[in-house]
């Protein structure tokens, strides 16, 4: 159940040319492992992230995830591949202001028609792993930043997401609380066996990292272990 | 509905601010109601309790509108009407406003004359009697059968007080055909046949009216169209409801506005949702819900408020008509336009781009 990206090309109107984000990017993460994107702003992350979420198609070539080939899916089953096999951690926490912590992770159970008992479960031991068990009751306003970032990891894997895509995760934390967001994120991908894409700029963040890919004018290059 | 609910609780004072809106206009729009039928029954009652279903006017010369105020059948007419193939009965009612007076109480009435046996009013009015209205005995300080009442200038005994039937604003009373012929305004100037009377209440198949008509030299319609002939009552009903269907319009916009700004404010949420994979169709159920569970709960609120103070002033001198009729259809239009309002404007949800919620452009 992994991710697999294989000669991705990706490219946006830039006035009467186009732009090049990604240039025949080819990325295989295994599942049970986490591979570190880094470059500079501009570089491409944010729209391979973008490609691997099935949010952009590009405009050539494959797209896998969970073992499924992306091309060709409609709009609807695109969102149903989402909200079943992909996990997004946002750079902001993006939560919804009306929810509470638990309600963050249930609402992604009921998007995915899931049973609402089993929701409530999964939710409070989700919680719990992410050392937010007393917090559940909690809305966004209620939570400091760090404890936000970790409902949003939560919610990720609230549908047993097998590919987790996390972008900038500690953008918005200080680097305590981002190295505990980072070393949460580590566990889980290991504890979990998820493919775990992390966009990171700061180089502080690849030492938990199984792969490191460096993107520059849409090109990657690697560190680190392999890229297939 | 799951984040909707949520959101109608966590946003209280947001969502309480419009269903105040929405309750006070759905009480506009019932006591308006309630007020124009009220408004109606006073003008029309009396010829809406017919026992016809068609009336027949003198057919008006030229470019003429038909109006009871105009129209003078004659005796010929009517019989004419009533020999027709095709045609039940054609009864002769006359009808005119004229003063009347017991002791030194005096009060504007619409005489309605009719022939005894013609099932027309309350029971047979003999000549020299009339049947007073509840209303027009009121005015008149009648209190029962026997008493003397001037018409016109003319005594006639209270037979009975009998309904409520109204015309052109003015409580009815009920007279022989003959007696009405003489208290007629323009009769005693000779102004008017003394065979005459205003129109023929008609009991037919309309596909013999055609004929009937020419041949009478009449124009028959039906009891509804003839309503637009009352002049006081076109007027009237047409501006208030006027008022009523901009009413309606204010209150769709009104909901659409809100719930353009609403959806605006969420559309960073939206796109969060979309890019964890939640459906569109499923996120405009979710949000048309939420503008029912609005609607329904303000227009209910704002419907029962009506209904309530039309209860409180029903039977005084305000004329409000509390019936479901005028309650209850009011709010169930405005729950239908509020809903196209909010359909409308929830809309664009489907324009959400779920790429917004990566990055961190929110």
């Amino acid at each position: 159940m992994s991710l697999e990206l294989t000669d991705v090309t990706l490219t946006y109107p830039d006035g009467d040319s186009r732009l090049t984000a990604l240039d025949r990017v080819s990325l295989y993460v295994p599942e049970g492992s986490l591979t570190a994107v880094v470059g500079p702003s501009g570089s491409g992350k944010s729209s391979l992230l973008a490609v691997a979420a099935t949010l952009i198609t590009p405009d050539s070539g494959t797209v896998r995830v969970a073992g499924r080939e992306t091309a060709g899916l409609g709009r609807g089953e695109l969102s149903a591949l989402r909200r079943s096999r992909i996990g997004i951690v946002f750079q902001q926490p993006n939560l919804l202001p009306s929810l509470t912590a638990a309600e963050q992770l249930q609402v992604m159970a009921r998007i995915d028609g899931r049973p609402k008992a089993a929701a409530r479960e999964r939710a409070r031991e989700l919680l719990d792993a992410v050392g937010l068990a007393g917090q559940a009751d909690r809305r966004p306003h209620q939570l400091s930043g760090g404890q936000r970032q970790r409902v949003n990891i939560a919610r990720a894997l609230m549908n047993d997401a097998r590919v987790l895509l996390v972008d900038e995760p500690t953008s918005a934390l200080d680097r305590e609380r981002g190295a505990a967001v980072l070393d949460l994120i580590t566990e889980l991908t290991h504890r979990t066996a998820t493919a775990t894409v992390l966009v990171t700029h700061d180089p502080h963040h690849l030492a938990g990292a199984d792969q490191v890919v460096r993107v520059a004018d849409g090109r990657l290059t690697t560190q680190g272990t392999p890229v297939g | 509905m799951y984040v909707a609910w949520r959101d109608l609780r966590f946003a209280k004072g947001r969502f309480a601010l419009m269903g105040a809106v929405i309750v006070l206009i759905t009480l506009l729009v019932g006591l308006l109601s309630g007020l124009t039928a009220g408004l109606g029954q006073q003008n029309i009652s009396a010829v809406t309790r017919l026992p016809a279903d068609r009336i027949a006017f003198a057919a008006p010369a030229g470019d003429e509108e038909l109006s009871y105020a105009s129209s003078v059948v004659r005796e010929e007419q009517w019989q004419r009407l009533g020999r027709a193939d095709g045609v039940r009965s054609a009864e002769p009612v006359g009808i005119a406003s004229v003063r009347a007076a017991a002791g030194d109480r005096h009060a504007s009435v619409a005489a309605f004359g009719v022939r005894p046996g013609s099932g027309i009013g309350p029971g047979d009015v003999r000549e020299g009697e009339i049947a007073l209205t509840e209303p027009a005995a009121e005015e008149l300080g009648v209190d029962g059968e026997g008493e003397e009442v001037a018409v016109a200038g003319r005594e006639f005994t209270v037979r009975v007080i009998e309904g409520d039937d109204a015309y052109s604003h003015l409580p009815v009373v009920w007279t022989h055909l003959a007696d009405w012929q003489h208290l007629a305004p323009g009769a005693a100037e000779g102004g008017r046949s003394a065979t005459t009377a205003t129109v023929v209440a008609v009991d037919a198949d309309p596909g013999a009216l055609p004929a009937a008509d020419r041949a009478a030299g009449t124009r028959t319609v039906t009891t509804g169209d003839s309503l637009a002939a009352i002049g006081s009552y076109a007027s009237e009903n047409g501006s208030l409801q006027l008022m009523r269907g901009f009413l309606f319009a204010i209150s769709a916009l009104v909901i659409g506005a809100f719930f353009t700004v609403w959806t605006i404010q969420r559309a960073g949420d939206i796109a969060v949702l979309k890019a964890l994979g939640a459906s569109t169709r499923g996120l405009l159920t979710d949000a048309l819900g939420q503008a029912l569970i609005l609607l329904t709960g303000g227009t209910l609120l704002g419907t029962a408020l009506a209904a309530g103070i039309g209860a409180l002033v029903s039977g005084s001198a305000v004329p409000f008509a509390l019936a479901p009729g005028t309650v209850l259809a009011p709010a169930a239009v405005l729950i239908a336009l509020g809903a196209l309002g909010a359909a409308l404007s929830v809309r664009r949800i489907t324009s959400v781009d779920p790429l917004t919620a990566l990055g961190s452009a929110r």
